[in-house]
């Protein structure tokens, strides 16, 4: 892959590539991973790149340790990264717990192929999405991100590693493997476009200084360490100078705050798009590129004239509750299609009411190819 | 809607793979258009059986995989049988004459054969015959315009072997054949 500097010129770029791009963009300066199919072009590309900016790429002996090395690496004051796949995601969970609970930024990309264990390596599978919820053990809130193109693969590694900084959490970009693999003709917004978000740093003396302050808005200063600022990180329940505690009142505000400073931040952090549902009758309910299959749905259902929109998570967890609550209270039909035996029509199925009265309809597909156009208007032609 | 479907299918180490990289960069960068393209590859990198695809289209491409395709180029036998059934009807069929041999009859498609592998062998490199056959499908399915061919290979392939492509493309794109 060529880098363009004339950023307005469009180039041919694969979804794998334009997120280790706009990881160099969101000043990521810190890479550790082990390559696996289908993101393998991410480690490839940043271990390229990361030199050329100072940064520093470790190609680990494994998934934990890689995990482990990010959580490290952030602590010291560097934005971190890395990139898998569903095998290597369940080795991360352990660690990704351990970023939840210590409230470490990172950015964790998983382009997902089929599983269960290796699966299917070369193929597209939408399997993952429990599983970036709820893969490690006890409460806890995450942030995931979904793109449905190069462009927006581009533009959400941007906005994961803002909102991982800003909530100081670690965010989770889901990937198909299609969009991960595939090229499109994309341009790339200018450097002056781009609105990247840096760590808070504390302007008070050391000795004021706690690591788990907390604020209205949960956005606090942080210190790196080596900073000259003393504190302490643990993965056991925590006071808020980050020492274990079992005090019963202090364990809840820990807990408190890790839940609410993403849900009370839900108009902040979630993302949907609405394609012709204005009128809709039927709602199609995808993600990722069974949306773009959806979307030529849409389109040819339209001419035929019937009633037919989509609604597409950008943010996939938090799940949109509010906007899928407002599709169910809308349309009569709804559509699920997804690349796995459920998991989004469970979501769906959660946020539906006797008082919404729409009906649920699974398109699923779970074989290692993904949902044509056809298929779903075939659903669309069922339903109606 | 102007919209041309291109399925590409061969060897692992055939050049698939990068056969449509070179057709994407073309339309969508050289010609102005949108192009999407995927692939599809076993876990083996070399001797398995491969595929590529490209959507070239006058507006943005929303299902970027190739179900029914307007042409089809095939490098081997087992990547003709295997996509043979997804060539729409009238489809331009560019084929390897000394590698695809078992051709199925009474067919509605226009077949197109050339010897692109023998014809690289000829200019000392038989990793070309890709590009034979691209330039041949350029002349013969209009994929691309031969001038945005030409750019996006000098791109994409080593320097030191610019030369050695483009006399394989201009090969293929006067190829008469039948």
């Amino acid at each position: 892959m060529k880098k363009n500097d004339d950023k307005k010129a469009p180039q041919l770029l694969q979804g794998n590539e334009a997120i280790a791009l706009a990881a160099i963009e969101a000043k990521i300066r810190f890479f550790a991973g082990y390559p696996i199919t289908p993101s393998s072009e991410i480690a490839e590309l940043m271990s390229r790149e990361l030199p050329k900016y100072e940064g520093k790429f470790i190609q680990m002996e494994d998934e934990l340790s890689s995990m482990g090395a990010i959580i490290g690496a952030s602590i010291a004051g560097l934005k971190s990264m890395t990139a898998t796949s569903g095998p290597g995601f369940s080795l991360m969970q352990e660690n990704i717990g351990f970023a939840c609970i210590a409230e470490v930024p990172c950015l964790i990309v998983n382009v997902m192929r089929g599983g269960p264990s290796t699966g299917l390596p070369t193929s597209p599978s939408q399997g993952d999405i429990m599983q970036a919820r709820w893969g490690t053990h006890g409460d806890h809130s995450i942030i995931a991100l979904y793109p449905d193109s190069v462009l927006e693969s581009y533009e959400l590694t941007i906005r994961a590693v803002n909102l991982s900084e800003k909530y100081r959490t670690p965010v989770i970009l889901l990937l198909d493997e299609v969009i991960a693999h595939m090229r499109e003709s994309v341009i790339l917004p200018q450097k002056e476009e781009l609105n990247i978000i840096e760590r808070v740093k504390p302007d008070i003396p050391p000795e004021w200084y706690v690591h788990y302050k907390d604020s209205p808005d949960y956005i606090t200063p942080v210190a790196n360490f080596g900073e000259g600022y003393r504190f302490h990180i643990t993965s056991l329940a925590h006071d808020k100078y980050g020492f274990p505690t079992r005090k019963i009142d202090e364990v809840k505000t820990m807990m408190d705050r890790l839940r609410n400073k993403i849900y009370d931040n839900l108009y902040d952090i979630i993302q949907i798009e609405s394609y012709k549902m204005q009128d809709a009758e039927i709602a199609i309910f995808a993600a990722g590129v069974v949306a773009r299959s959806a979307k030529e749905a849409v389109r040819i259902a339209r001419k035929q004239g019937i009633k037919v929109g989509l609604i597409r998570p950008l943010t996939i967890w938090p799940f949109p509750d509010y906007d899928v609550q407002r599709m169910l209270e809308k349309c009569k039909d709804i559509i699920i299609a997804e690349l796995n035996q459920g998991q989004l029509y469970h979501e769906i199925e959660r946020v539906w009411s006797e008082r919404t009265k729409s009906r649920l309809h699974k398109l699923q597909r779970y074989d290692g190819l993904i949902l044509s156009s056809e298929q779903i208007l075939s659903k669309i032609a069922e339903v109606k | 809607m102007n919209e041309l479907k291109v399925k590409i299918s061969g060897f692992g180490g055939q050049g698939i793979i990068l056969s449509a990289y070179i057709v994407g960069k073309a339309a969508s960068i050289y010609d102005g258009k949108n192009a999407s393209m995927t692939q599809a590859y076993g876990p083996e990198a070399r001797g398995g059986a491969c595929s590529s695809q490209v959507v070239i289209s006058s507006h943005e491409v929303d299902y970027p995989l190739v179900d029914t395709a307007d042409a089809l180029i095939a490098l081997s036998q087992e990547g003709y049988d295997k996509f043979f059934p997804i060539l729409k009807k009238d489809g331009i069929l560019l084929y390897d004459s000394d590698l695809v041999t078992h051709l199925k009859s009474n067919t509605k498609v226009i077949p197109k054969p050339i010897p692109a592998t023998r014809i690289a062998e000829e200019l000392g490199k038989k990793i070309v015959a890709n590009i034979v056959i691209l330039g041949f499908a350029t002349a013969q399915a209009k994929i691309a315009t031969p001038e945005a061919m030409k750019k996006s290979i000098k791109e994409s392939v080593p320097k030191k072997y610019v030369d050695l492509n483009l006399k394989a493309f201009q090969i293929g794109l006067e190829y008469k054949g039948n």
